[in-house]
């Protein structure tokens, strides 16, 4: 008889509540009457998210004293319960996104086809999110993996849901394929630290490390270097950042908001937990891996980005230099480093959702990529998206509008207190030139001549309503500016959060 | 109302007057109405404060603090020492003129124009009161925000390449002092500037001031100044080269030398060089050059030089002499780049080939430039000789060869001034000066007046600044002191 470990179906609540959402949307899709199908899923996307914030929210004020559950294979705790939060915000968000969102091959194609996917689009985000919201708990190698696919899978399909859009497929294909290879190295190098150290629970992992002195097994370091490999492919760090700027051009945006707000967190808050708790021991080599990796993710994205002309482009860059800047948190090891992270992850979440949600309004009114070239006026046009996206790019670019600002101050003090004052040397050169792309899509929103505004107004047309669409970017505005102010409950949370894992 | 509130009532009247314009669907005219208003209001509050201020007191006033995020020690404090009295006062009087001229111009989408001004506002009086290092760095970049869209928005033809010229270089500076602030704050284990104790590190010290020396700027920082001050439009620059560039000056004074004196002194003369250089090369620019705004950018150079030789004398004469100097300077440019833009719209140029002859015809414009003109050169008897004289006399005591060069700019003063109200008022019509163009009207009138009769009462009493800028009678105690 197979024993069954005992249960905390309470720690599991956030995913549950989201996988019978998704379960919910998806059986709309095949029960619901076409009119309502819009309406129906969005509404359990919305609700799912709401209930999954509550439940998380919960789980956090409940979980003071961390520890593992269900045969040591997640974990319960605060770190956890505020990355679930984070999570979940983004799924309610981007669901409020999702609601306009139109397959691009109903313009002038087809009407009646227009609702067909949506309610398999909101059971894939709810599927996708649940997956992460188990991903940032994992407590062994082995739910690790598991719900590393669970999310990817589910993203790989939504990034190719639009398959008559223009790069939808190609979006999928390109990150099934490279994700795969991230998959692949992690679970190599997964395997190779089960061979070293015979155990595939974190705690298990440390403790074998620590008695038998495994740390300059050769093994040992290169499944660390696998794994480390992996989860950047996740975090889109340099140099596992080749498939971003592809993939985040390729895929409707409404997938592209959700996926650089969330997997980021999701990948980031785990890479924490896995080298804070399983290969602690380690921490001399993957304190200086990480820094390298942090340095390459500023050099390369934000040199990158200064060529290119597709804001979409533009913005995955950013992205990529941003996971540099929160990499620098975790490299630096210490308790400061992970609220830095965790402070850090919640405006960046607002900003990089709330830049994308903007263009994706952009695009929606153009039916074309957003390039700098059309957008230009839109600040003057649609003056509560640009003055957000204002917000939002100034936010980046770390300038005092928005958290963004408190979080690179936050990490570069983290790397620092670590005794590595030449990385806030190379933060602080990286914002430089991060400057010129962010204000060059600014200059677009509002300083074209007045020429180019007229050829961008004509086509342009009349701007949509979409309500949905401005109370999700008023959120992300919310947060994002709001973190600036509320610096302190913000942190106080983080330390919390961050008291979970062993500093 | 509590009377310690005044100093933040300063800061966020004007950013939340202008969330206000933001929000709210305004006619243009209720606008500029509105921000209008806020920036006299602005001034009244500071009167209030400046009457309420006890200048035989030592130390910090009208100071608040609150936590900003307590487990590095940052906090919210605000507070106004003597010195930042009057450098607010400025920036309030300034300001409130610089936004009466974009109501009497009607600028372009008077909404965003009027709430960035606001913006504006409120940013730099942060600066001016921030007694935390982040909460000082945090405003020191807002200011730049709302600058850098007035600048790309309502300037000139070339204002893209100005605007990125003057961001990357502002930002370059702004950053390394950033990196400065990090390693400093958590080395001393807090980010008060009250609390914190003096450094001798020569890195951190050399991280501040060149944030400074671009911001104020001396040369050879200067590269964004003269794109900056010619794109934006004209009340921009005057709020440039007026307010925004004695936010450098002020940091000198505030952070880089009294927190860190031995840097200060083992990097006095290579200060005191490039100050000088700021002053004698910007003067020679400004004899050079063609056009109105470029005299008045360039002698904005050399009078940055100037005051900068006047702090880092390290001699008290020269402490009082910087402040008084500060406001005087930031008055004059003040009014004149007002006035520059008052004869733009009425020739639409600036070239002095084209200029000339103005002052037939038009007697308000002309004894309006004249006497500000005379006052910049530093003629006996104004404000601005009094400051130039205690700023020479106290680098005087440092070393006599300074002050010679210095004294011998000042004369170059007189010829770039004198040239200009030459070109511009007198000498044959110019080409664009049509009899028809009208004097001064009432309303721009109004805007400089007002400037210019702060500061002749400045030229009758220079000693209300310079005798009311330290606690005590000696400075350099003060800034030893650090303030406290």
């Amino acid at each position: 008889m197979i024993r069954t470990p005992s249960i905390d179906w309470f720690a599991l609540t956030p995913i549950l509540i989201l996988l019978g959402s998704s379960g919910l949307a998806l059986l709309s899709a095949v029960l619901a009457p076409k009119p309502m199908r819009r309406a129906f899923a969005a509404s359990v996307s919305l609700l799912g998210f709401a209930s999954g914030i509550v439940a998380s929210v919960w789980l956090y004020v409940d979980s003071s004293a961390g520890h593992t559950v269900i045969a040591d294979s997640f974990t319960r705790d605060r770190w956890t319960a505020l990355g679930q939060v984070i999570l979940c915000a983004v799924g309610l968000a981007t669901s409020l996104l999702a609601i306009e969102h139109v397959p691009a091959w109903s313009r002038g194609a087809d009407p009646a086809r227009r609702d067909d996917h949506i309610a398999e689009f909101y059971a894939l985000l709810l599927a996708c999110t649940a997956g992460m919201t188990f991903f940032v708990g994992a407590a062994n190698l082995m739910t690790l993996f598991l719900s590393l696919e669970w999310f990817s899978i589910a993203l790989y399909v939504m990034c190719a849901i639009d398959y008559d859009l223009e790069g939808s497929l190609e979006a999928g294909l390109k990150y099934l394929v490279v994700g795969s290879f991230g998959s692949a190295a992690l679970l190599f190098g997964s395997a190779l630290v089960y061979g070293a150290t015979g155990s595939i629970t974190f705690d298990g992992i440390a403790q074998s490390i620590g008695a038998r002195g495994l740390d300059r097994n050769a093994l040992l370091v290169m499944g660390l270097a696998l794994i480390l490999a992996g989860l950047g492919f996740k975090s889109s760090a340099a140099p596992f950042h080749m498939w971003t700027p592809d993939v985040y051009e390729g895929a409707p945006t409404t997938v592209t908001a959700f996926m650089s707000a969330a997997t980021k967190v999701a990948a980031l808050l785990l890479t924490m937990r896995v080298l804070q708790t399983a290969l602690a021991g380690d921490a001399r080599l993957w304190t200086w891996a990480l820094a390298g990796i942090a340095v390459a993710s500023l050099v390369i994205g934000n040199l990158a980005a200064l060529v290119q002309r597709n804001v979409k482009r533009i913005l995955a860059y950013s992205s990529v230099s941003h996971a540099g800047f929160m990499l620098i948190g975790v490299s630096a090891g210490t308790a400061l480093g992970g609220r830095a992270l965790m402070y850090y992850l919640i405006p960046y979440a607002a900003m990089s959702f709330g830049a994308f949600a903007v263009v994706a309004a952009r695009e929606r009114e153009l039916g074309v990529p957003v390039t700098l070239d059309n957008l230009a006026g839109f600040g003057w046009e649609r003056p509560f998206l640009g003055v957000a996206m204002w917000f939002f790019l100034f936010g980046f670019a770390g300038l005092p509008l928005g958290g963004g600002f408190v979080g690179k101050f936050y990490v570069l003090a983290a790397a620092y207190e670590h005794g590595w004052a030449w990385l806030v040397i190379v933060g602080v050169l990286a914002t430089l030139v991060s400057l010129y792309y962010y204000l060059s899509i600014v200059r677009s929103l509002y300083m074209r001549p007045e020429e180019e505004l007229r050829v961008a107004a004509v086509v342009g047309g009349a701007p949509a309503r979409e309500a949905p669409l401005h109370v999700a970017v008023g959120m992300a505005l919310a947060v994002s500016v709001g973190s600036l102010f509320a610096v302190q409950p913000l942190i106080d949370l983080a330390r919390d959060a961050a008291s979970s894992l062993p500093f | 109302m509590n009377a310690t509130a005044l100093t933040s009532v300063l800061i966020w009247l004007p950013i939340g007057a202008a969330l206000a314009i933001w929000l709210l669907p305004l006619s243009r005219y209720a606008t500029g109405a509105l921000a209008v208003l806020v920036s006299l209001a602005e001034v009244g509050i500071w009167v209030e404060q400046a009457a309420r201020f006890d200048f035989a007191r030592h130390g910090l006033q009208f100071s608040e603090r609150a936590a900003w995020f307590g487990d590095l020690h940052v906090s919210y404090h605000v507070g106004v020492y003597a010195f930042s009295l009057w450098l607010v006062g400025l920036t309030v009087v300034a300001m409130a003129a610089c936004l009466a001229y974009g109501f009497w111009v009607g600028r372009d989408r008077p909404r965003a124009y009027f709430g960035l001004m606001l913006f504006l506002t409120g940013a730099t009086v942060g600066v001016f009161v921030a007694q935390d290092m982040l909460l000082f760095y945090a405003f020191f970049e807002a200011m730049l925000i709302p600058l850098y869209v007035l600048i790309g928005v309502w300037g000139g033809a070339g204002r893209l390449g100005a605007t990125v010229k003057f961001v990357i270089y502002t930002m370059a500076g702004s950053l390394l002092m950033l990196s400065a602030i990090i390693v400093y704050g958590l080395k001393s284990g807090t980010f008060d500037l009250v609390d914190a104790p003096p450094s001798a590190s020569r890195w951190l010290f050399l991280g501040f001031m060149f944030a400074f020396v671009i911001k104020a700027p001396l040369f050879p920082f200067h590269g964004w100044l003269p794109d900056a001050y010619r794109e934006a439009p004209p009340e921009v620059s005057a709020v440039l080269s007026g307010v925004v560039a004695k936010v450098g000056l002020y940091g000198m004074l505030r952070i880089a030398i009294p927190k860190f004196p031995d840097p200060a002194s083992y990097y006095r003369t290579a200060v005191l060089a490039i100050a000088t250089a700021a002053l004698v090369y910007g003067s020679l620019l400004a004899f050079r050059s063609a056009d109105f705004r470029g005299v008045v950018a360039y002698s904005s150079l050399a009078q940055s030089g100037l005051i900068a030789l006047g702090l880092f004398s390290g001699i008290g004469l020269g402490f009082d002499g910087a402040v008084l100097q500060m406001v005087a300077h930031g008055l004059i440019s003040t009014s004149l780049f007002l006035i520059a833009g008052a004869m733009e719209r009425r020739t639409t140029t600036g070239e002095f080939a084209l200029l000339g002859g103005m002052a037939k015809g038009r007697p308000a414009l002309a004894t309006l430039l004249m006497t500000v003109g005379v006052i910049s050169l530093a003629v006996p008897g104004s404000a601005s000789f009094a400051g130039e004289f205690l700023i020479l006399a106290g680098v005087f005591q440092r070393a006599w060869w300074w002050a010679a060069i210095g004294a011998g700019a000042i004369v170059l003063a007189a010829m770039y001034m004198l040239r200009l109200i030459s070109a511009v008022l007198h000498q044959a019509r110019g080409s664009t000066v049509d009899d028809a163009a009208l004097d001064l009207r009432p309303g721009e009138l109004a805007l400089v007046v007002p400037l210019v009769a702060v500061l002749l009462a400045l030229s009758a009493w220079p000693a209300g600044i310079s005798h009311h800028s330290f606690a005590g009678d000696s400075p350099v105690s003060a800034v030893k002191g650090q303030f406290k």
